[in-house]
């Protein structure tokens, strides 16, 4: 078997060296009735060529997005990510490394963790961001924990705009402690103003930027009311591209950003796995879930870096430590920084105007589609469409003719007729304006 | 010495005779600036088409100042990059005996396969009838990791050991409630030598946690267990095998002495290695586990994750799974994602770590029912291996088999001035990594190395010579070996105190003083 290096003969003196009769001596401790005298009831083993044949396959089974114009964002985007980010990740030494406890011996991934966590906190416009989550929901189910530890509240806002599978998550954490979540109703239009939902038993309002319709709204006086309440401000930011061209939330007051960093390296590998990003103030940082990299010396002097800060986290802390997570998203971490490192600061801005002015192109035109209404006065690269139909018929029409026209309402918020006239649709670098025109053609000959 | 950057750039202490060199570089070992402390504004290593003019839709939200990014080529983030890797140790470059961290190899093939577009290139929210070959891996893995452990039911979702420990336990917790036990039950009993993230899961969902002691063969104290057993018990977390590479030979009887006072039993599948193929979780009393695919179905650990951590459940559990799962009907496979019923709820957005299910298939379909059992018989032989040829220079915490690791303790450096740290730095000099330190904590000073079945044994020979010597170097009184080692890393001893004092944590330009000299 090609992966197992041991041959018969191997084997045997190895037994001796031990002084064992047989491998099954060795497993004498498992009981008696839980040995299995046979092989379980699957396939025997396979060459390299027959396992390709039958998982590629599967994969032929499905249709993917390169193959059709797609428009699917609410919370996953397909960019193009540089051929040099998928070699540079499989470099062995980065690939088939653990998680750099060993940090002299562990530089590379080191560095690159404190690189990442310089790029986070610069992006969302915060002082301190940590190695990574899972993911953007988990990270915000994370923050929303982390918030009740440091006010010691148990009141919970969320925003109608937050991804509805966000706030799944954090309700489903919120039920193991009793914490009290209030959701505020979708509100596909725009979400009005939240600051009179926080009271002084609120530990955190939670909110979306852009929110999951695609709306961009200036959250600097709801920071300011969630604060003087005693309350934190937490902001997901679920496509990290929109940072390239918007205000960051820290420079609105949050309190804690998190995000999905997919969209930077990652790609959409059908939901996992992601990238979590998480950055906060510095004064709440021993309050924060998850691996932190810090810079020190070592013994001649020399700039090194290690894993800080451990006494919040499981390994030392046990069922102290600030979060259960012990493996992330390391080598997702490491796709994210090294395109953002190719794009730069003028690509990353570039990236983030060509985005939204296709977005704006898109708007424009399925805006001329008769019965379409855009519901965005602002967006980034993502709006909310209301048909006059229920819009999941009308995606699979779409897709009868190649075009992946969007995340109808009734596949996020499922058995509420509110959402059913709904499409959100997304726009990237990756949609040509023959594409968009199509896609509007398209459009109007389905509902016609 | 100091470079561009104005860092000390002095290469190793005098006491090596090594030479200072201009830049600090040593040979192929390259001494790498941050990105940030490289690069000049407008340079970009990715070309974009032009940006047509049109009206903002941003509002009043238009970034107003720069990020701080820095700007460079692609031959210049390459040559960083790789400057990078070649300063981490890695699998595919010796043997990595991280005890509990199953450093196997990791085949390109599942690389070459994870890429294909019908499973990379899909959409979370794509519509069901386009992603079918994605689901279709979910629902083949879902069979093969039911049939391999003996139980009915998996939820995929969770996205790491810990995610799934979450998992189990929440189902756990839904159970009880269901059963209106909710209340009452608020107790978890932990084993002393758990990995952190088994009390720390039963404390994140609430319980209290209540630690079980070792016997002195490194296993459950039964009569201890059972003394702690009554109706506040929701669950026991036992890990097994154990977390000293031991199997516990009472499974069966713990299992039934806590299904008796009406709790479940959660295990701990990490070390699910050791006896995959060959001992089903299911015929052990098991109601619910998490597997490692990271560890077991050998995705790669990518320097720190990303991982996942599927969690097999019993029928009395499998109602309350997370949200989204797979069903088959007439041979196809359909992802359920809004059927809430009883199920707790949703773990996380989407559907899971696609990326990691199609690595684990092709591994298992790779090995198959009979080379899965052959990986879990050769990762026990040659921890065994490794035991018995060690054991009489250094200290085994327990006797007899081991599994697939073994336990070392530090009374063979008793007297010598050497701790177990410095025993593993010095392994680093010797081109290896070093076995995990200091855990489990039930012995002291711990070594637990793990080979798995990745190793020839010209490599197992290669690695216990090095033991051997370094056992003997530490007893001979060679103290400098250890306490200054590592001396042949690209970093000596980092300060790691200084580091959580003084916390930097993130790059800060110069000041603009500094900057202008
Ligand atoms: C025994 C044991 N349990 C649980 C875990 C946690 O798994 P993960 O790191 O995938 O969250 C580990 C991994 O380090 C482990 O060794």
């Amino acid at each position: 078997m090609r992966y197992l290096p041991l041959t018969g003969d191997d084997r045997a003196e190895m037994l001796a060296a031990i002084g064992a009769p047989s491998v099954d001596d060795l497993f004498r401790d498992v009981p008696e009735a839980a040995r299995l005298s046979a092989p379980v009831d699957l396939p025997y083993h396979l060459g390299e060529f027959e396992v390709e044949q039958a998982i590629g396959a599967m994969a032929a089974k499905s249709r993917h997005s390169g193959v059709m114009a797609s428009f699917l964002g609410a919370g996953a985007y397909r960019h193009h990510i540089p051929a040099a980010v998928d070699h540079l990740i499989q470099r062995s030494e980065f690939l088939t490394s653990y998680t750099p406890y060993q940090p002299e011996i562990a530089q590379g991934t080191l560095q690159y963790l404190f690189e990442f966590q310089t790029q986070v906190a610069l992006l969302t416009g915060m002082e301190v961001a940590n190695a990574s989550m899972y993911d953007g929901s988990t990270a915000c189910a994370e923050a929303v924990e982390m918030a009740r530890r440091i006010t010691g509240r148990h009141r919970v806002v969320l925003s109608g705009n937050l991804h509805p599978h966000y706030a799944e998550v954090i309700h489903t954490l919120a039920a193991l402690h009793g914490t009290e979540v209030v959701s505020k109703p979708a509100a596909p239009a725009g979400e009005g103003d939240l600051a009179g939902d926080v009271d002084g038993e609120t530990a955190c309002i939670v909110v979306q930027y852009p929110d999951v319709f695609g709306h961009v709204r200036d959250f600097t006086a709801l920071a300011r009311a969630a604060q003087a309440a005693g309350a934190l401000l937490i902001v997901a930011v679920t496509e990290v591209v929109a940072l390239g061209a918007l205000v960051p939330p820290g420079a609105m007051g949050a309190d804690i950003v998190v995000g999905e960093g997919q969209g930077l390296g990652v790609g959409l590998q059908y939901g996992g796995p992601y990238l979590g990003l998480f950055a906060a103030r510095a004064k709440f940082v021993r309050q924060m879930p998850g691996r932190l990299c810090g810079e020190t010396v070592d013994a001649t002097g020399r700039r090194g870096f290690v894993l800080t800060l451990s006494t919040r986290e499981q390994h030392i802390r046990r069922e102290k430590a600030t979060s259960n997570i012990c493996t992330n998203s390391g080598l997702c971490s490491l796709a994210f920084t090294i395109h953002l490192s190719l794009l730069g600061e003028a690509g990353l801005v570039k990236l983030a105007a060509l985005n939204h002015a296709r977005a704006v192109t898109l708007a424009d035109a399925l805006a001329g589609v008769p019965g379409v209404e855009v519901l965005n006065d602002t967006f980034f690269n993502e709006f909310t469409l209301r048909l006059p139909k229920a819009a999941a018929p009308v995606v699979e029409s779409l897709l009868a003719r190649g075009i992946l026209g969007g995340v109808p309402g009734a596949r996020l918020w499922p058995g509420d007729p509110a959402a059913d006239n709904l499409l959100i649709v997304a726009a990237t670098e990756t949609n040509s304006e023959a594409e968009i025109a199509a896609f509007a053609k398209t459009l109007a000959e389905v509902l016609a | 010495m100091m470079n561009r950057q104005g860092r000390p750039s002095t290469p190793g202490d005098a006491s090596s005779g090594a030479v200072d060199t201009v830049l600090g570089h040593r040979g192929l070992d390259h001494e790498e600036a941050l990105i940030f402390e490289q690069g000049q504004a407008g340079r970009s290593g990715v070309d974009l088409p032009d940006v047509p003019a049109m009206a903002s839709r941003l509002g009043s939200l238009g970034r107003k100042g720069p990020i701080g990014l820095p700007g460079l080529s692609e031959p210049q983030v390459v040559r960083h990059y790789v400057r990078l890797s070649r300063r981490n140790y890695a699998i595919d470059m010796g043997l990595y005996p991280l005890g509990s961290c199953t450093m196997k190899h990791n085949p390109r093939l599942n690389e070459k396969l994870a890429r294909l577009p019908g499973f990379a290139d899909l959409h979370p929210l794509a519509p069901l009838s386009t992603t079918q070959g994605a689901v279709e891996v979910m629902g083949v893995l879902a069979h093969w990791l039911k049939v391999l452990t003996g139980m009915p039911a998996v939820a995929l979702t969770p996205k790491a050991g810990a995610h799934g420990e979450l998992c189990g336990i929440m189902a756990i917790r839904a159970a009880h409630v269901a059963r209106g036990e909710g209340e009452t039950r608020k107790r978890i009993l932990v084993p002393e030598s758990a990995h952190g993230t088994n009390p720390a899961t039963a404390a994140y969902c609430g319980f209290t946690v209540d630690p079980v002691p070792a016997t002195a063969d490194g296993r459950v104290d039964l009569a201890a267990l059972k003394a702690k057993l009554g109706p506040d018990v929701a669950a026991i977390m036992l890990t097994n095998p154990n977390t000293c590479g031991l199997f516990e030979r009472d499974i069966r009887e713990i299992a039934d002495a806590v299904h008796g006072v009406g709790g479940y039993f959660y295990c701990d599948g990490a070390n699910f290695n050791a006896i995959v193929g060959r001992v089903r979780p299911g015929d052990l009393g098991v109601d619910a586990m998490h597997i490692n695919l990271h560890k077991t179905f050998s995705t790669p650990h990518g320097g720190g994750g990303p991982g996942a951590g599927p969690v097999v459940l019993s029928a009395a559990l499998a109602p309350f799974a997370p949200l989204p799962w797979v069903v088959e009907k007439d041979g196809r496979f359909e992802l359920v994602e809004d059927d809430k019923g009883q199920s707790f709820g949703r773990m996380a957005a989407f559907n899971g770590q696609m990326g990691m299910f199609s690595r684990a298939l092709a591994y298992m379909m790779s090995h198959g029912a009979d080379g899965l059992a052959q990986a879990a018989s050769d990762a026990v032989l040659s921890a065994n291996y490794i035991q018995a040829r060690l054991s009489d220079v250094m200290t085994a915490s327990f006797e007899g088999p081991c599994m697939h690791e073994a336990l070392f303790d530090d009374r063979f450096l008793k007297d010598t001035g050497v701790t177990t740290l410095d025993f593993a730095k010095a392994m680093i000099d010797e081109g290896y990594h070093p076995m995990t330190m200091y855990f489990p904590l039930v012995v002291h000073g711990a070594m637990l190395i793990e080979p798995t079945e990745s190793e020839s044994k010209e490599s197992l020979d290669e690695f216990i010579a090095v033991m051997r010597r370094l056992a003997e170097a530490a007893k001979a009184g060679e103290v400098e070996r250890f306490t200054g080692a590592p001396h042949y890393a690209p970093r000596r001893r980092l300060d790691e105190t200084l580091a959580a004092r003084k916390p930097v944590l993130r790059w800060t330009p110069p000041a603009p003083a500094k900057a202008a000299e």
